[in-house]
């Protein structure tokens, strides 16, 4: 179900809350804009932003004889998107699975979904090393997979989980296309002064160490968060934004890079 | 003991699930026909095991969410240290997250190791009356991944409930990793009778968090865990130059409080967004030390009082009273 997806792109972290949701819906979007047909996949079985975050969240999957059909964001159909989300029959419910059954839905999402022809399709994943990643990397195997792109925060707490996704990542074999720093640096709206609300530098220096390319930090910005939730993209709502300019850097290296 | 057996399959589902013998990962192993004749399965020794073990534990708290990122490990080390300035008072904390361990960073024993006796396993001591265990402890390498499925990650957990020598302790704190799966399931399933007190669900005030924590107090229903209260964490931002606040990350839907009492569950308070915090826990240092009177010092008190209160503990402030 995947012959017809030129690029697959998978978004990781291993520490959570680090924006890899925020990240995903961000590139999905400006790579809709940009004219390609996006795919993007949510895995986090438990916790699906994705939804939510592109306006979706009433919407429904319908079957076909070949299997699931995703839901468009557009009458064009320029961006498809399969959460648990779209499942759930009440956004409050609880998933509470172990990983066997999760295993399964994963096997699903990934082999069962009628993607079509797509440009890109963009894997959004929960954090950890676990059930779902070792999953998705599984039936991805026989795939042409470009890589991950790995999000972080500055801090050492998240450097300290982040390195063990890096090694995830090099002992399946999937390459890493870089490493983005969120939520770095706060420029106080009313002062201008600059706080590093969460460190510095820990993405840049992680990046350097594991000798994989650093496509950027991405500043703090409550706006970013506000378009996110709205399913705008930052690169039309905050056009010029230190955020928005940043995340066209890292998409324009991402894309350079393929 | 693990509930996977050494000589299992890849995926075993775990000799207590339901589908034991009959998932699809069955196929092959050795044990499928044990597994699959619907023999009566005894109880799981491992909950009897954790209720001898944690006896002399008072209080037994989960710190849950649902999001990652909202600062469970953060709130967990900063009501460990808060509950411990007390010297009479002994305090624990386990780390169930298995993969993303960062409770030996937060305390500052980044690079001790465990270890056993015929007691059980030592924790690792951060002062006098709070000690602490964690997978973290057994890592060789901060590189190295633990790249485990769910019931592999089970039998870290029972192990963490019933083979480490706490002593007698009146709060043992369980951190949490993001979800609803394996580690939280395990955690409930291995405590339930051994007295968990509740859990404590931290979030942070923005729509995007509150959905997923709203799932988290769902499986608490589920699965008959008594929330203690929902604390929100990074609420506002006091800019150190000019003291204006931010919003960094909106309560666009009217934030934990509002969420609280939609559940009626209790809202145990709201801590500020302050980078001194985080500089703190990636030191491994008490972000309470340096200044008691900082906004967080503040709330974080109001905290501990106001879950000490449901937690239905007398202190010394309320005896004088």
């Amino acid at each position: 179900m995947l012959d017809g997806v030129k690029h697959i792109i998978l978004i990781l972290s291993g520490k959570g809350g680090v924006g890899k949701s925020t990240v995903s819906t961000q590139l999905a979007l400006a790579l809709k804009d940009k004219g390609f047909k996006v795919g993007l996949l949510d895995i986090d079985l438990c916790g699906p932003s994705v939804p939510y975050l592109l306006q979706l969240e009433n919407k429904e999957i319908l079957q076909c004889p070949e299997g699931w059909v995703p839901v468009y964001t557009d009458a064009e159909q320029k961006l498809a998107v399969m959460s648990m989300g779209f499942i759930l029959p009440n956004r409050n419910n609880a998933v509470v699975w172990r990983g066997p059954r999760k295993t399964a839905m994963i096997q699903q999402f990934v082999n069962n979904v009628c993607w079509g022809e797509l440009d890109y399709l963009i894997i959004d994943t929960p954090p950890g090393t676990s059930d779902e990643h070792i999953t998705v990397m599984e039936n991805l195997k026989t795939v042409k997979c470009d890589g991950a792109l790995i999000v972080t925060t500055p801090q050492a707490v998240a450097i300290e989980d982040v390195r063990k996704e890096v090694t995830f990542c090099k002992k399946t074999g999937i390459p890493i296309l870089g490493i983005v720093e969120n939520m770095s640096g706060f420029v106080c709206p009313h002062c201008t002064e600059c706080t590093n609300v969460f460190a510095s530098g820990g993405g840049k220096s992680l990046a350097d160490t594991a000798k994989v390319p650093f496509l950027g930090s991405i500043p703090l910005d409550p706006r970013l968060g506000q378009c996110s939730q709205k399913g705008e993209s930052c690169l039309i709502a905050l056009k010029d934004s230190p955020a928005s300019v940043a995340i066209q850097g890292v998409i324009t290296k991402l894309l350079d890079g393929n | 003991m693990s509930d996977v057996p050494e000589n299992a399959a890849e995926h075993c589902p775990g000799t207590a699930s339901d589908s034991a013998g009959k998932a699809s990962a069955c196929a092959g192993c050795p044990n499928q026909t044990i597994c699959a004749s619907g023999a009566p399965k005894g109880p799981d020794p491992g909950v009897a095991l954790v209720q001898e073990r944690l006896e002399n534990v008072k209080h037994k708290i989960l710190v849950l969410s649902g999001k990652g990122g909202v600062g469970k490990s953060t709130v967990t080390t900063l009501l460990a240290r808060g509950l411990a300035k007390d010297p009479n008072k002994n305090i624990g904390v386990v780390d169930l997250d298995i993969c993303g361990p960062s409770i030996p960073r937060m305390m500052g024993v980044l690079n001790e190791s465990v270890h056993s006796s015929n007691a059980g396993w030592s924790p690792i001591f951060v002062n006098d009356n709070l000690s602490v265990m964690s997978v973290g402890f057994m890592l060789e390498s901060p590189d190295d991944a633990v790249i485990w499925r769910g019931p592999k990650k089970n039998g870290m957990i029972r192990q963490f409930l019933s083979e480490v020598d706490w002593g007698s302790l009146d709060f043992l704190l369980l951190d949490t990793p993001p979800g609803t799966s394996d580690e939280h399931l395990s955690a409930v399933q291995y405590l339930k009778d051994a007295n968990l007190t509740g859990a404590v669900v931290v979030t942070t005030p923005q729509e995007v968090a509150l959905l997923d924590v709203r799932k988290e107090i769902d499986f608490c229903r589920k699965t008959g865990i008594k929330v203690l209260g929902v604390i929100e964490n990074m609420a506002t931002f006091i800019c150190p130059k000019c003291t204006k606040p931010t919003d960094m990350f909106p309560a666009n839907s009217g934030g934990a409080e509002k969420m609280a009492d939609e559940l009626k569950v209790p809202f145990l308070g709201s801590l500020p967004l302050d980078p001194r915090v985080g500089r703190a826990c990636d030191q491994g240092e008490s972000a309470l030390e340096d200044d008691s009177e900082s906004p967080t010092a503040k709330v974080l008190d109001a905290v501990i009082k106001a879950l000490l209160n449901v937690c239905g503990v007398v202190t010394v402030d309320d005896e004088k009273d």
